[in-house]
Order: structure tokens, then C-alpha cells, then sequence
């Protein structure tokens, strides 16, 4: 027996294994059983980790702050001026925002914000190449549950996958378990974003006669109810074409393998545009976008207009219009300066708010955003766009 | 210097203090979740598998071998998001693997250090697949290239890490 003794402990605890990993398996979907040891191990790492880290930071913070300061005052003027050119730029999309949303308004089409995140500091892997996950030194104690959707600021980082007291585990977008409803902003066209064993970040279910280019940028669809819509995934890397669906490499965004920071979005709104008492048709919402437009007599004449000479003589008074006299500011949908607030508080920054009188209109750009996924913008654009071919004299896309 | 043992007598057993015999493995996760995060490229060793080989080797003894390994692997499971068994089962092999060949190898020896770490990180890797291809169904990627390059790697941190760890042996 004492011959044969090393090698039954060695069934022994191989035995011993193979059932606890049985049981999790056909466990998948609680794991709460083997939730006891991944607490202990977890409570017993990530203290370390963290007082490293802040040490780290620390000096990093002191070094930065109090001995490195040549050539601030550059940087400060650099900066300066970055600023008033965003400025402007914010301006211009305030105007497609704002039509974005009076065009959902339109359609009862409910938008989803971030309204509340939470910065964290990541302070260790998984030390795995087969299970890309990070930690994260926020936990349940700061809020931080289950699911919810972690991004940096370049772009989507994951999802909380696990939660403990005062850390929590994210599972990273190129995780084989990973799964993203993502939309690929220029041809619209939506897919599963996943991860491969390889770590590479693949969106299929992509019908293989559709047609996808390098370079395409990839955002949130919001389908999966984690990510708000619209959020920067990555860029389309490869395309390779598979008999049925193409498999569209994605690069992502966030340097995944050197995260330091994440935000957790904590807090998401999902709320209806405010809706008009009265049902608004396409015309009216140009017209409101053109201020200078007159008022129809309530003649019974005019009630039987087609909606193109409506839009036509809408696009005639765009070009007679003052390129100041845009939308005013009292009758803008709430919800739009919400939204640019909540963006710009996922930022980290204050949003600006710029009277959008600064510039004109853009009435020949579709709302970048809006554009495809609510038909009604494109044909309400469509004429104004070829009208405006017929008058270049002013195209509501002159320079300030 | 010949690479086996020709009689009993020429086997040296060592010990661990307790200190050592729990800090180190900690150590060796800790650094293998925190070291990645700032050096990408650290995520190709496998700190706690050449843990699991100097202490099985040095202690010659299967049964604590497998423990030790055993023990790590189940710490290193814990921080993954897979089942937890799938590194347990592969370094309890190694470990029992390792401290069985202790017995009848020079261990001491830097060429048979090189060659050992080398094949037990294949081997681990073997296991390793097999079992999360077979048991847990993932789907994982395997390329020679790869794990070669990798065990080569290891097996030359390993030579390093060794060395340094033999401090810490007490003769038994």
C-alpha cells in the first residue's frame, strides 16, 4: 500500500478537482459556489495591489506637480487655444444635435444618458492571457454593482463581471466571455462584438454581400442595455469574408493591456425627448429650425400643398436667413442640453454652453449621428440639400 | 557532474521556513496579476508554475509537491474569471511531476534547470488545454510557436529565480 501511496493522493486530488470543476460547469450560470475562495484570494491580493498603486500614483502626482512644470506656460497657451477652436466646433454640433433631437422627439424615441460615473484606479489582471479581466479599486462599498459598464477615455473598457466589498473584477471587451451590441458609424450596420481566444476583437453577424471598410469607426449600439449608445469602441482593423457572415476584425479604442484609469458609469437616464402637445410634421420642424420662415396664413389653400414645395420654400427663406438667426435658444428641447451635459460629465468636463447663434446652421449635413438610424432625416434632408445645390449664394455652411 | 542520483545518500532534502513557504507563492500571484498591467509582455511568464518547480524539486517529496501545486494553482484560479480547477489540476501534476524527478536528477544543475523548466511548462500547458478544451469547452488558441517561445522564456527566468531562491532552503 505504502508503495502505491503518492500516486492515489495524486488521483486523489486530481479526483477532487475534476468534480469541483464538474459541479462549476454545470453550474454555469451561479457562481456563487466558488465564489468563497475567489473572496478570500481577491481580499488577500488586492490590498497590495492597491497600496502599491497609490504609492505609485503618489509619486507620480508629486513629480508632476511640483518638479516638472517646464514649459506650462506653453502648454497652457497651447491649450488655450485648443480650447476657443473646440469651442466652435461644439457650437456646430450643438445645431446637428439639436435637430437630432427634435427629429426623435418626432419618432417617441426614448435616448439613454450617462448620468452619473465613477473614476477608478485598476490596479491588477487576472495574470492570464485566457481570462482578460481587470480589477478595479472600487466596490460595492462605492456604489459599483454588477454589469455595469466601465469605459476610459478613449473609448469602451468592459463591464463589472464581479463585485466585492472595496474592489471589483471588469471583464474586458476582448474577452472570449465578451459580448457587445456595437454599430459601425458610417454604414450603419450592426453586429455582436466579441472577443477571441487570441485576444483579438472580432464583430460577426455581419451578412457577408454587405460592405465594410478599414478604417470604419465602431461604436455602442446599445442593444445589449449595458452601454449607452454612441460610445467609441475601436476601429475597423480587417475584414475577412466567411461564407455566410464577414468576420470584421475591430482594434479597440482603449489600450486595453495598459489601463490605469476607468470610469464607471454608475447611473444611466433613459428618457423620451419632451414630446409637442400636438403631432409635428417634417415641415414644421424645418420651419422651426428657420426662424425667419413666415407663418402660413390658415388659408384652406394651403393645407393641400405637397410637402416638397412646403420644403422648398422652407429652403428659399434658409437662404434669405440671417445666418445668426438660428434656433432660439428658449424653444430647444431640454433634453439636448442635457445630453451634451451628461456627455461631457462622462468626460470629465464641463460642457460649454455657447449660445448656438455663433454660427449658422450646417442644413446641408445630416446629422452625423442621427442620420442613419432614423430614416425620417434623410428624406427631410434630401431636399433641403438639393435646394441648396440650386442656391449657392448661401448655403447656411458659410464660414463666421 | 553526473545529472542522476547513483545511490540514495547523494539526495538532499530541503525545507521551507513557514514565512517563506506561504510569502513566496503569494508573491509570485501578486507580481503575475500586477506586473502585466505595466509590462504587457510579463504576462508571458508563469511565475507561480516555477514557483511550484523550485519548491517540488527542492523539497523531493510528491505528496507536498502536489499540494504545493495544488494549492497555487487553485490561488491562481481564484483570479480568473474561469472555473476554478483548471490551473489546480495542471501544477498539482507538475508539482508531483517535479519533486518525482527531484529524486532521481541533479536539480542543482543549471543545464538540467533549463531542460526541466522547459518540458514542465509544456507539459502544464498540455494539461492545462486539455482540460479547459475538454471539461470547461473554451475555446483556446494553441500555437507552438507561441508556447515554445514562452516555456524557453520561462525556463530562463526560472534559471534566474532559482538561483535566487536558494537562499532561502534550509537543509532538513
Amino acid at each position: 500500500m505504502g508503495r502505491y501511496r503518492n500516486i492515489s493522493i495524486l488521483g486523489a486530488a486530481i479526483i477532487f478537482q475534476i468534480l469541483g470543476l464538474a459541479v462549476q460547469v454545470k453550474r454555469s450560470t451561479d457562481n456563487q459556489s466558488a465564489r468563497l475562495i475567489r473572496v478570500w484570494t481577491v481580499s488577500a491580493i488586492t490590498p497590495f495591489e492597491k497600496a502599491i498603486v497609490r504609492v505609485q500614483s503618489g509619486a507620480s502626482d508629486m513629480w508632476h506637480n511640483y518638479f516638472y512644470l517646464r514649459g506650462v506656460r506653453q502648454e497652457n497657451r497651447q491649450l488655450k487655444e485648443q480650447i476657443e477652436q473646440l469651442q466652435l466646433e461644439q457650437v456646430r454640433l450643438q445645431q446637428d444635435a439639436n435637430q437630432a433631437h427634435r427629429l426623435q422627439t418626432l419618432l417617441g424615441f426614448k435616448e439613454q444618458f450617462i448620468a452619473k460615473t465613477l473614476a477608478a484606479q485598476v490596479i491588477g489582471s487576472s495574470g492570464s492571457d485566457q481570462s482578460r479581466t481587470v480589477y478595479i479599486d472600487k466596490g460595492s462599498r462605492d456604489g459599483v454593482k454588477q454589469e455595469m459598464a466601465v469605459i476610459s477615455s478613449t473609448g469602451v473598457v468592459g463591464k463589472v463581471s464581479a463585485v466585492y466589498r472595496t474592489t471589483s473584477e471588469v471583464l474586458l471587451i476582448n474577452d472570449q466571455q465578451s459580448g457587445i451590441g456595437a454599430i459601425l458609424e458610417q454604414s450603419r450596420l450592426q453586429g455582436v462584438l466579441k472577443g477571441k481566444a487570441s485576444g483579438e476583437l472580432v464583430m460577426d453577424k455581419i451578412m457577408s454581400d454587405e460592405s465594410v471598410k478599414a478604417g470604419d469607426k465602431v461604436m455602442t449600439s446599445g442593444g445589449d442595455l449595458i452601454f449607452p449608445k454612441g460610445l467609441v469602441i475601436g476601429t475597423v482593423a480587417k475584414i475577412t469574408k466567411g461564407p455566410e457572415f464577414l468576420e470584421v476584425s475591430v482594434k479597440p479604442a482603449a489600450a486595453l493591456n495598459r489601463l490605469e484609469e476607468v470610469l464607471v458609469i454608475t447611473q444611466k437616464e433613459e428618457r423620451e425627448p419632451i414630446s409637442p402637445a400636438a403631432p409635428t410634421r417634417a415641415a414644421d420642424i424645418l420651419a422651426q429650425r428657420l426662424p425667419s420662415v413666415p407663418d402660413k396664413p390658415p388659408t384652406p389653400v394651403h393645407s393641400g400643398v405637397p410637402a416638397s414645395i412646403i420644403t422648398h420654400t422652407a429652403t428659399q427663406a434658409a437662404g434669405a436667413t440671417n445666418p445668426g438667426a438660428t434656433q432660439p435658444a428658449a424653444s430647444m428641447p431640454a433634453s439636448g442640453n442635457r445630453s451634451a451635459n451628461a456627455t461631457a460629465q462622462a468626460g470629465g468636463n464641463q460642457a460649454t454652453t455657447t449660445p448656438p447663434t455663433l454660427k449658422p446652421a450646417n442644413i446641408s449635413t445630416p446629422p452625423s449621428n442621427a442620420g442613419a438610424k432614423l430614416p425620417s432625416v434623410n428624406t427631410a434632408a434630401k431636399p433641403v440639400a438639393h435646394t441648396t445645390q440650386t442656391q449657392p449664394a448661401d448655403s447656411g455652411d458659410s464660414p463666421q | 557532474m553526473n545529472l542522476t542520483y547513483t545511490s540514495r545518500e547523494q539526495i538532499e532534502v530541503y525545507r521551507f521556513s513557514l514565512p517563506v513557504a506561504i510569502f513566496v507563492p503569494l508573491l509570485a500571484v501578486f507580481l503575475q496579476v500586477f506586473l502585466p498591467l505595466r509590462f504587457p509582455f510579463v504576462s508571458i511568464f508563469d511565475l507561480p508554475l516555477l514557483v511550484v518547480i523550485f519548491f517540488a524539486m527542492a523539497r523531493r517529496s510528491p505528496v507536498t509537491g502536489l499540494l504545493t501545486g495544488a494549492a497555487i494553482g487553485l490561488l491562481q484560479d481564484s483570479l480568473t474569471r474561469q472555473p476554478i480547477g483548471l490551473y489546480g489540476i495542471a501544477k498539482t501534476f507538475v508539482g508531483y511531476g517535479a519533486s518525482s524527478l527531484g529524486v532521481k536528477l541533479d536539480v542543482e544543475s543549471i543545464g538540467t534547470r533549463l531542460i526541466v523548466t522547459t518540458a514542465f511548462y509544456v507539459i502544464h500547458e498540455v494539461i492545462y488545454f486539455s482540460v479547459a478544451r475538454g471539461m470547461v469547452r473554451l475555446d483556446l488558441h494553441w500555437s507552438w510557436p507561441h508556447e515554445l517561445g514562452s516555456a524557453i522564456a520561462n525556463a530562463f527566468l526560472g534559471v534566474l529565480l532559482f538561483a535566487v531562491m536558494d537562499r532561502l532552503k534550509q537543509r532538513a
